[in-house]
Parts: C-alpha cells; sequence; structure tokens
C-alpha cells in the first residue's frame, strides 16, 4: 500500500492501534502531525448502539482514499498523508478510520486532516449499520 | 450484452444479493439499466434519487453507455467511519 510517496491507503478488518500511522507520515521536515481517529459512539441521539457493522467496495474504497490524498496534495502541497479504514464488526471505542497528515506547519495540516475526513465520508463507498441494544439493525444513510 | 451489478448496504438488502448478472440491449445508459433494476426489484426504488452508480470502479453519470461485461455498482450514501454528519 506504501507508494513512491510515501503514502497509504487502506482498508482492512484488523484493529486500529491510535498511533498506527504516525511513522509513515512523519518526516525530519515536517513541524506537525495531525491525526484524526474516528471512533465507535455507544448512541445515536440518546439512542443506545450496541456495536456498528461497516461493509465496503474494497477495489474502488482504496483508489477513492488515494484521490483523496491527490486533492490534498493539489490543494495544500502536502505529500504525506496516510489513512486506514476498517471494516467488519466494531465494538463501542473502537477506531473505525485513522488518518494522519505531515506537514512543515500545523496550520495547514489541521485543515488538510479536516478535509480528509469530509471527502472520505462523501467518496469512499463505505457503509456502517448500526446494531442498536433494541435489537434492531439499520444501514446509516445520509439523504444527498 | 451481459454486466454484473454490485449492490453494497442497503441497495444489497432491496436486491437480496450482493451480485446479480444482466442481460441489456446494446446501448443501454447506467441509467436505463438502474431503472430496469428498479422494475426487476422494487425496494430499489427507495434509493432513485440518492443512489450514486459506478461503472468499473469510477462514479459515472446516468447518460454514460454500458458495454458487455461492465461491473455496475449500486452505491447508496455512503456513510464513512466517524460521527454523525
Amino acid at each position: 500500500m506504501k507508494d513512491g510517496n510515501e503514502r497509504v491507503y487502506k482498508i482492512t478488518t484488523d484493529r486500529i492501534e491510535p498511533d498506527a500511522l504516525f511513522g509513515w507520515s512523519l518526516k525530519p521536515h515536517h513541524g506537525a502531525v495531525v491525526t484524526f481517529a474516528g471512533t465507535v459512539r455507544d448512541n445515536t441521539d440518546g439512542r443506545r448502539t450496541l456495536r456498528l457493522e461497516y461493509e465496503t467496495y474494497a477495489e474502488m474504497a482504496e483508489a477513492k482514499m488515494r484521490e483523496v490524498g491527490v486533492e490534498i496534495r493539489d490543494k495544500w502541497g502536502i505529500e504525506d498523508v496516510a489513512m486506514i479504514h476498517r471494516v467488519g464488526t466494531l465494538e463501542i471505542g473502537e477506531i473505525s478510520i485513522l488518518i494522519s497528515v505531515a506537514a512543515p506547519h500545523r496550520k495547514n495540516a489541521f485543515e488538510a486532516c479536516s478535509y480528509a475526513i469530509d471527502r472520505v465520508k462523501q467518496i469512499v463507498p463505505v457503509w456502517k449499520k448500526e446494531i442498536w441494544a433494541d435489537g434492531k439493525r439499520e444501514w446509516v444513510e445520509r439523504q444527498s | 450484452m451481459r454486466i454484473i451489478v454490485k449492490c453494497f448496504a442497503g441497495c444489497k438488502d432491496a436486491v437480496g444479493a450482493t451480485s446479480v448478472s444482466v442481460e441489456l440491449p446494446a446501448g443501454t445508459t447506467v441509467g436505463e439499466a438502474f431503472a430496469g433494476l428498479i422494475e426487476s426489484y422494487p425496494a430499489l426504488g427507495g434509493y432513485d434519487r440518492s443512489v450514486m452508480l459506478a461503472v468499473n470502479r469510477q462514479y459515472a453519470d446516468r447518460q454514460a453507455v454500458l458495454e458487455d461485461g461492465d461491473e455496475l455498482a449500486c452505491i447508496p450514501p455512503v456513510s464513512g467511519g466517524a460521527g454523525p454528519q
């Protein structure tokens, strides 16, 4: 998954550790690494969630994550972006997505990381199903 | 011509399968193919406005013309990895 510019874009079923991407993005000329971790929340608007099940169109998802990396390079000149998205069954508090952006200065790194998660949620084909505590199971679908 | 349709999340539930093979006349567009799927699987109708369609793993316009062997994917609005919208 690592390409010539040290970027990594990966779908995995394995547990994601919070520092998994730190070493992928950091270089000696950087002064900032911004990492975003999306985690499984135990409720939505007060309704209790037991766990989430994630599904993906894997062949397309990694290509679309890579595309987000290209957009970031074009907008901010930032080369060092890495992201991992976990699929399968995730328990409360586990990390579903980890994004790491490293840059010489923090402002661009914060902006680019925020942009990255927004774009992932728009174009990367990953879906989550809520397994509610009341026994119901529902796909979470953003109405566009 | 024959294409493969891949279905995900709610679209998969509507069709009852992760993929189906469909026979179509030459020149069929992406939009026409999806309309045909709604006829076969009425529960897909709820996705007519919100679904994104991809051909061979690239998002495609409904006007795009399909070719034999294409992989058409029905992609409900994606929810991504984290947090509320």
